[in-house]
């Protein structure tokens, strides 16, 4: 009986104390990757094995390079990459190396989680849209751009006597409305055009705010980057909205559409489909010569696609960033961008890497994204509270897909992003 | 009937006598023998490991989110969070998607507490007959209740599709007069799906919260009730009904509580769409706290839950308290 007793309280405070460290673990340590020698590199590509392979075949060419530094990979579901990272950040474990999305870049660096680069590499070599720049300083690149486009049939767009548009010569607004409603009055697709409206996140911004764009509208006044009123909730910015909300009722789009927009063109369940290059490859298996690549549309001022895809940056704790800034200048030769670009069928950063990547060489049937990347793309707006910009703008454009006030919507949107800027001092750095 | 109500209460009131007596009687001034000093401390390693971690992840959240709400403390930022009074809830009490998610809660609180409680009451009178193939059916009532809500949200959403499985059934029922809506995607009829399908996930639980009550009443009283030659309906209103008053608050408040802090569904399902028609107050809090990194804001929509909720458990009390 008192054995048990003992036993008992033995167990007792062992549990307890078990607790009590762990809690005391959460809170404890300062950055501590980048010691003896070893860095560590957090990737975001988890459940995309293509991707991941590519990397690590880079980061072992390192390691066998020399014997200073090992990198050891670690990779996470997409889905909860950012959380991880802000929960390392918040405790102080974050590794030397991170990737990042584009856009949240000037974020974390605003946080002080990245520090500025500092490589042996020429970065003018990049497309700009690789490279994540805030304050003046460059704190992130990539090895690699996506882009959008138009995915069609030729045939279809034929039989409908409409003109396939060209890179120099893309659809104008006017051609683009008659373009839908010639293939909507055809009765063969209930819903023509697929926007990739179920893809609630990051998508919405990044192919729905280039639409803005070209209308005039932008996500924030980009000039001193502390109020979204008059860019936002403007005249051009309330034309695109009506015309979002027109596209659903006119039946032109699904305000919620099916979960593989490339699977759906693929079986004519929709007849035009915008979408990432990322889907290029796919699609030319499935459809050959009859797949048509068209650039969006321009609906006043230009054609605009989005800009910036995942990137790498080096964090302010790291022990050791002479060595983590080592190893992404050795990671950004031609060879190992075009390594990576291969198997990501993603646009590679530099024109060095481009010419190794079949497909992408001058008259290539990839070298067209580049093209696109160069001549339309638009970095989502350069700032720390772009977060924020990103959530509100995405339930503004759900809200006004499924028939909200375009108006009253927008200066929702406005009131919150511009409300968020104040309470955070301009996000300027003190 | 009335003399059956007494003689149950007397039941009641004699049961409280006995666990009163065997009750040693307390001495507090008096000091503690080395076998009760002994026995105290055992007494306290026992509770250690619960009021631990119940202090770790209920206690000090709760009194941080408490202190954070008057801040502008952010997930991300360089900066410590500075105190900023009110201005949280000035901001909140402006902010017109908070009301329709407090709008959204009541609406779904009213009518699931009443419907939730009501067939599972009606379940559990069902499944407490003893005839064969009660425990067939007591697993395949309580089998949702054990699936994570995740998969069951997961499954409902593809039921509920304008091409799925609800609107299909509808159509061949009906000979295609009737065309179901498209229930998650219009602002109608999106709320009252998420209540079917919480309703349905929810219900076997209190079915066996019932069933515990049910089975506490004595037999004998129904005995009393066929000598009497009370049948179905009295017997359910003069001996059933009164014999669950306990297990009646509990459930009352259990599954308004439940109600209130809606959110696994909604985060799934609809994420608070179309145009706000399904956001709720924990969805809002979640939603600024992770996704827009306000934490100082999201803990004053915690703040404020938590006084709601408090509010509203405390009128329940008061109604359902027993009187003298």
């Amino acid at each position: 009986m008192r054995h048990a007793k003992k036993r008992l309280i033995v167990a007792s405070v062992l549990a307890a104390s078990l607790v009590a460290s762990l809690a005391g673990c959460a809170s404890a340590g300062t950055g501590t990757d980048g010691k003896n020698g070893e860095l560590t590199l957090w990737t975001h590509n988890g459940g995309n094995t293509e991707e991941l392979a590519a990397v690590q075949a880079v980061v072992d060419k390192y390691n066998a390079s020399q014997d200073k530094t090992t990198v050891k990979v670690q990779a996470f579901p997409q889905s909860s990459y950012n959380d991880s990272v802000v929960a390392a950040a918040a405790s102080g474990k974050l590794p030397c190396i991170v990737d990042i999305d584009g856009p949240n870049v000037p974020n974390w660096a605003w946080a002080k989680y990245l520090t500025p680069l500092d490589l042996s590499v020429d970065l003018d070599e990049n497309l700009p849209s690789t490279l994540g720049k805030w304050n003046g300083d460059t704190y992130s690149v990539g090895y690699y751009d996506v882009a959008l486009a138009l995915f069609a049939r030729t045939s279809v767009l034929e039989k409908a006597g409409i003109r396939v548009a060209t890179i120099d010569e893309p659809w104008t607004k006017d051609e683009f409305d008659a373009a839908l409603k010639a293939l909507k009055a055809d009765g063969t697709w209930d819903k023509p055009l697929d926007l990739g409206t179920a893809d609630v996140g990051e998508w919405y911004p990044y192919a729905y705010s280039p639409l803005l764009q070209s209308f005039g509208g932008d996500l924030i006044n980009r000039d001193d980057m502390q109020s979204a009123d008059g860019a936002l909730n403007g005249k051009k910015a309330l034309e695109w909205a009506e015309w979002m909300q027109s596209l659903v009722t006119d039946g032109y789009v699904a305000p919620k559409s099916g979960a593989d927009a490339a699977l759906d063109l693929e079986n004519n369940v929709s007849a035009i489909m915008l979408g990432g290059s990322w889907a290029a490859g796919k699609l030319s298996t499935a459809l050959g010569d009859d797949l048509s690549v068209l650039p969006l549309p321009d609906l006043g001022e230009g054609v605009k696609i989005g800009g910036g895809s995942w990137q790498w940056g080096v964090t302010s704790g790291c022990a050791d960033p002479e060595a983590a800034m080592d190893y992404l200048s050795f990671s950004l030769s031609p060879e190992n961008i075009a390594d990576v670009a291969k198997a990501t069928a993603t646009i590679p950063a530099t024109d060095a890497a481009a010419a190794l990547v079949p497909g992408f060489e001058e008259g290539g049937d990839l070298a067209l994204f580049r093209e696109f990347s160069k001549q339309f793309a638009e970095l989502r707006p350069e700032t720390p509270a772009y977060p924020f910009i990103s959530s509100e703008f995405t339930k503004a454009t759900q809200d006004i897909l499924n028939g909200g006030d375009p108006q009253a919507t927008l200066d929702k949107a406005v009131k919150a992003i511009d409300g968020n800027i104040k309470s955070n001092g301009g996000y300027t750095q003190k | 009937m009335t003399t059956l109500e007494r003689s149950a209460r007397a039941d009641a009131r004699t049961a409280t006598r006995a666990a009163k007596a065997t009750r040693p009687a307390r001495t507090p001034r008096q000091p503690l023998s080395r076998s009760g000093k002994k026995e105290q401390r055992t007494g306290w390693a026992m509770l250690a490991p619960a009021v631990i971690l119940l202090g770790l992840f209920i206690l000090i959240p709760a009194v941080l989110a408490f202190v954070l709400a008057f801040t502008n403390a952010r997930l991300i930022s360089p900066y410590p969070a500075t105190f900023v009074g009110l201005d949280n809830f000035a901001r909140l009490f402006t902010d017109p998607t908070f009301f329709r998610a407090l709008l959204n809660v009541a609406y779904f609180a009213v009518i699931v507490v009443p419907v939730q409680a009501g067939v599972a009451l009606v379940l559990a009178l069902l499944i407490n007959k003893q005839v064969r193939g009660t425990t067939f059916f007591r697993t395949v009532y309580f089998l949702p209740v054990v699936t994570s809500m995740v998969v069951v949200s997961l499954l409902w959403l593809f039921m509920y599709r304008q091409d799925g499985l609800i609107n299909v059934l509808i159509d061949r029922v009906t000979f295609g007069l009737v065309q179901g809506p498209d229930w998650l995607n219009d602002p109608s009829t999106s709320m009252p799906a998420i209540i079917l399908m919480s309703v349905w996930q929810g219900v076997g639980f209190h079915m066996v919260i019932w069933l515990s009550g049910l089975q506490t009443i004595p037999a004998d009283l129904y005995e009393a009730a066929d000598l009497d030659g009370a049948a179905g309906w009295q017997r359910f209103r003069y001996i059933t009904w009164p014999g669950l008053s306990a297990t009646r608050s509990l459930i009352l408040v259990t599954i308004t509580i439940q109600a209130l802090s809606l959110f696994t569904q909604i985060s799934v399902m609809t994420q608070g769409g179309p145009l706000d028609s399904t956001t709720t107050v924990v969805y809002e809090a979640v939603q600024s706290g992770f996704v827009q990194q306000e934490t100082g804001y999201a803990s004053a929509i915690s703040l404020v839950f938590f006084v709601l909720v408090l509010l509203i458990s405390f009128v329940q009390r008061f109604l359902t308290r027993e009187k003298n």
